[in-house]
């Protein structure tokens, strides 16, 4: 019969095997995370108890937030490419380093007079500078020429329909978000996302 | 122990030290035990970063004010007022078939009122014979109210599994008495 002999020593686990599969699994998980670029606007999103998450692509996100309208969309060759369409509507022109940096930046709203100043700040002064939204009223409604060259942008970078999300403040009052549904209304986007938080479902 | 063995039989206990060449152990348990918390840590920040979204789709805006006809007894409006002010009724105001009342957001308020009304207009449905026809929700938030209410009301439509909700805008003048009023 098999004795059961009782190792007085049971240590010395070979972890060398281990430590690589988890530096390997760090190395991926480093590389893979963005950094965290601070929003121009910060907003506090309220809470929904949805599941579904933003997507990552084919998405402009219009922040809402003190009565401003920020503007922001995914993608660098979109980006570079909704900037041109504006330029040319808007009679501005653009270097190529101008482009290449909006093409990396986040979210912005200033009009787009002003924005060659934004694109010339260093990231970190982006967010600290006061930025008065895009404009948005009957008069100089420059916020649906985003949104709809944005639009044409991405059908031709990438060849799909561009989702459209509405990221507003929760102490926003109704009419302010309401103007920015009905600027997506009146070019027939009629179902778009909203941006929320995260709760359960017991409160 | 965790080493990292160069020499041979690092685990023979007690053992004389035949070989001249200095047995390097390096003990890996420190090393393991930082990388697997980073490892936890940029896996939980990179998957809890991303924020949650709700979609919503809203009807065409048809411009030539056409009305879109509903049954009374399966039409339930909400008013949203400022300061977390709630107004339910079922049917039409001017005769409506419950309400008009104020209710509180949560699960003791409207969610409550909510699978209720659900029930009542089931059975409504499967008495005429149509039973796939639900609850149709109307929500009217008021120039007051603010954008965290107008997402509770959605979240409760989720939550209850309303089949048909919309947003409406216009407000009537009995609506705007009913908000301001009490």
């Amino acid at each position: 019969m098999a004795k059961i002999v009782i190792k007085k020593n049971p240590g010395s686990t070979d972890m060398t095997a281990m430590c690589d599969v988890a530096f390997l699994l760090l190395t991926f998980f480093v590389m893979t995370s963005t950094a965290k670029i601070p929003e121009a606007l910060p907003v506090d999103t309220p809470a929904s108890t949805t599941q579904t998450k933003v997507p990552d692509t084919d998405l402009a996100t219009l922040t809402v937030g003190k009565g401003k309208v920020f503007f922001d969309l995914k993608g660098k060759a979109v980006r570079k490419r909704t900037l041109e369409l504006m330029a040319e509507k808007y009679g501005i022109t653009f270097s190529e380093e101008d482009k290449d940096k909006f093409g990396l930046m986040k979210d912005f709203g200033v009009p787009i007079s002003s924005l060659k100043q934004i694109i010339d700040l260093k990231a970190a002064d982006r967010s600290k500078a006061d930025q008065p939204g895009i404009p948005s009223d009957s008069l100089d409604n420059q916020l649906q020429d985003w949104v709809r060259n944005a639009r044409l942008a991405n059908i031709e970078v990438n060849d799909k329909e561009l989702q459209v999300a509405i990221k507003g403040d929760a102490r926003e009052e109704y009419p302010a978000i309401r103007k920015v549904m009905d600027i997506l209304q009146d070019q027939k986007i009629n179902s778009f996302s909203l941006v929320t938080g995260l709760r359960g479902k017991d409160f | 122990m965790a080493e990292l063995n160069t020499g041979d039989g690092g685990g023979k206990k007690g053992g004389k030290v035949r070989s001249k060449k200095a047995n390097a152990k390096v003990d890996l348990t420190a090393m393991v035990d930082l990388a697997f918390l980073l490892i936890t840590f940029f896996m939980l920040t990179t998957t809890l970063s991303k924020p949650q979204s709700m979609s919503l789709g809203l009807p065409d805006k048809n411009e030539k004010g056409e009305d879109i006809k509903v049954d009374e007894n399966r039409t339930v409006t909400l008013l949203l007022g400022d300061d977390n002010k709630l107004v339910f009724y079922m049917g039409l105001l001017a005769t409506p078939l419950a309400g008009p009342k104020d209710l509180t957001f949560g699960k003791d308020g409207i969610r409550q009122e909510l699978e209720k009304r659900k029930k009542e207009v089931l059975a409504y449905s499967t008495a005429k014979g149509k039973p796939d026809q639900g609850m149709i929700v109307i929500i009217k938030p008021s120039k007051k109210s603010n954008y965290k209410n107008v997402i509770d009301i959605l979240d409760e439509m989720a939550i209850s599994s309303i089949p048909t909700y919309t947003i409406v805008n216009d407000y009537s003048p009995e609506e705007t008495k009913l908000l301001e009023g009490k």
